[in-house]
């Protein structure tokens, strides 16, 4: 019973536990109800994923009105599988979010930012299960717009300029899509995702559709800060609350990435995206100095949040060169960077995270030493450099070994040379961070409480997440395995 | 070709209005400024879904007898929801700007930078 419903509960569940939350009042208790309500969702989540892997796609007509006249709900294995990544790294962080938040917020705003988590994740969810395009926007505006007020919780007085930033640049994004959707529609009079596909073709080369695809790429590409439109992402990942950089680097980009998937192959199909308009060489190029940029601009940040926040812009720029090989190998690539990087980035900022629990800033001068007294924490922080470096035994190796072979298979050898040569760049970034906290020595520390290791309700779930690091770099064959899935269906012309 | 050019004149409006807006976002260098251009690159959206919801010849789409043709209420209905989000961005980003006057002591981005600079 329960069962055929699980679509519309992954979006409805987060949604009405949210104002439950502002009810609660209480720190402790909101936390709870997010805790409990994340890890409803990871489980719905998984459920959906078992579930298509095995009966194909599922679709679901929300309210009983039937697609393309209602709102569909349309799971395959490309959304269920964004779907798990966002409820799991949601429902781990949330657990890392309980002490670091009490550190950062104020007590009595502390029920007010797991709404506003709650509404975070009913946006993101919902951008992913949705069948709908202008319901896509919808829940685009709902994650955008709580992940702003999420970023101006931020301790510092700069989290308020970062959100304001994020809010003009990520409203300007979110019209563009808007506008995409609207011209589509008015060439097609439908909204619904497959529906559309149809439709499309006998209009494709019409003035108002190409028109359409170039405000939804922009659109779009804004959303997920590709290089040159990323100015807004660094500050905002820097001067945000430690958990929500953690949530908004693994999963708020990744469903842009989506985004850009389901309009790009789906909807408009790979044919006109990548043939008539050309697009592959574009992103290509785009791609590959997004990679180049963050990594050499990374190298020279002093404060590691922000240090992160570059290296994600380059590995939007990897995630972006995979899908714009337009091959099987390439999709496959983009798609498992999205899980890789979503645990890379989610491991390296919790553990950011717990450094931040204990010092004044996360600066390089800060952490001078500190490999002495927070072994667990700068261990779990070495462990995810290694796997955002690439290292062989870790998910970065797989993303990286998959994007390499896609470009080989193009025989794109300077495509590969600049892959490897952002690795490099990686090794050095992580390097001064290895090198600040383990081979400097350690000025005098005034307080005494600035000696200790993170509590274990912070360090747990960063360890769980590193860990899944390692164990999905030695046996990745289920996210792989799912990814090539999603390629192939991706590829393939629809039914 | 004159006709073809003043027939859609709604859509003229809002490609002035999407630039005019854009262009305070981009130029103003007052925060509450840049709130009011992101509202009028905003509202040229809203003009462009209703304006595709027209039918030559149509009147309001209500339900009665001897009304043959109707605009396509979908557009209308659908901007209505992107019209609350821009209500709730607007409200949003004046928020931001009231908690950033507090910070600051100023709306104005040159005048923050500076203070960037000096204290971070």
């Amino acid at each position: 019973m329960i069962g055929a419903h699980l679509p519309a509960l992954q979006v409805v569940v987060p949604l009405i536990a949210a104002p439950v939350c502002v009810l609660l009042r209480r720190p402790r208790l909101a936390w709870g109800l997010a805790t409990l309500i994340n890890w409803i969702c990871f489980g719905v989540a998984t459920a959906l994923l078992a579930r298509v892997l095995t009966e194909g796609s599922i679709s679901y007509p929300l309210g009983g009105w039937a697609a393309p006249w209602g709102i569909e709900y349309r799971v395959d294995v490309v959304n269920a599988f964004v779907l798990v990544i966002v409820a799991g790294v949601s429902a781990l962080v949330v657990l890392f979010a309980r002490a670091s938040v009490e550190k950062e917020i104020p007590a009595e705003r502390i029920y007010l930012f797991y709404t506003l988590w709650l509404l975070c994740v009913t946006g993101l969810l919902g951008m992913a299960v949705t069948g709908d395009a202008f319901n896509l926007f919808v829940f685009l505006e709902i994650s955008s717009l709580s992940s702003y007020a999420l970023i101006s919780l931020g301790p510092e007085r700069r989290a308020l300029t970062a959100a304001y930033r994020y809010l003009v640049m990520g409203t300007i994004g979110a019209t563009f899509i808007l506008i995409g959707i609207g011209l589509l529609y008015m060439m097609t009079g439908t909204l619904n995702m497959m529906d559309l596909a149809r439709h499309l073709p006998a209009v494709a080369g019409t003035r108002t559709v190409i028109v359409a695809f170039g405000f939804l790429t922009v659109g779009i590409s804004l959303k997920i800060a590709l290089f040159p439109l990323h100015s807004w992402l660094p500050n905002a990942y820097t001067y945000a609350p430690s958990a929500v950089s953690a949530l908004l680097a693994a999963t708020a980009t990744k469903v842009g990435v989506y985004m850009l998937l389901r309009f790009f192959f789906t909807i408009v199909g790979p044919y006109f995206s990548f043939e008539v308009m050309a697009e592959g060489g574009l992103l290509i190029a785009i791609a590959l100095l997004a990679t180049v940029f963050g990594s050499v601009v990374a190298i020279f940040q002093d404060n590691i949040k922000s240090m992160l926040a570059y290296s994600s812009i380059a590995q939007i720029g990897y995630m972006v060169l995979g899908i714009s090989l337009v091959s099987v190998t390439g999709l496959t690539a983009g798609i498992v960077h999205l899980f890789n990087h979503a645990l890379i980035k989610a491991g390296l900022f919790m553990a950011v995270g717990c450094l931040a629990f204990r010092l004044r800033a996360v600066t390089l001068q800060e952490i001078a030493g500190i490999g002495r007294y927070m072994p667990w924490t700068m261990a779990a922080f070495v462990v995810g450099g290694l796997s955002l470096i690439g290292v062989p035994l870790t998910v970065g190796f797989i993303s990286k070994w998959y994007l390499v072979l896609g470009a080989l298979e193009r025989s794109w050898w300077p495509v590969a040379g600049i892959i490897l040569f952002t690795s490099l760049l990686a090794v050095v970034y992580i390097w001064r961070v290895v090198e600040a906290a383990y081979f400097r020595t350690a000025p005098n520390r005034g307080h005494p409480t600035r000696f200790q290791e993170a509590p274990w309700s912070m360090l747990v779930p960063t360890w769980v997440v590193i860990l899944a690091n390692v164990y999905f770099g030695i046996s990745p064959s289920f996210p792989i395995d799912i990814a090539q899935r999603a390629a192939q269906a991706l590829l393939s012309p629809l039914p | 070709m004159p006709a073809e050019i003043l027939g859609l004149y709604n859509y003229w409006i809002v490609i002035v209005l999407m630039m005019a807006g854009l262009y305070v976002v981009i130029a103003s260098h007052n925060l509450v400024k840049k709130i009011v251009g992101l509202n009028i690159f905003q509202t040229s959206v809203f003009i462009l879904y209703i304006s595709m919801g027209e039918v030559e010849g149509g009147t309001a789409p209500i339900l009665a007898e001897g009304i043959p043709r109707y605009a396509n209420p979908l557009p209308h209905v659908l901007i209505l929801t992107a019209i609350v989000v821009g209500v709730a961005t607007t409200a949003l980003g004046l928020a931001l700007v009231v908690r950033i006057h507090q910070a600051y002591n100023s709306v104005e981005e040159d005048e923050i930078e500076k203070a960037e600079d000096s204290q971070p």
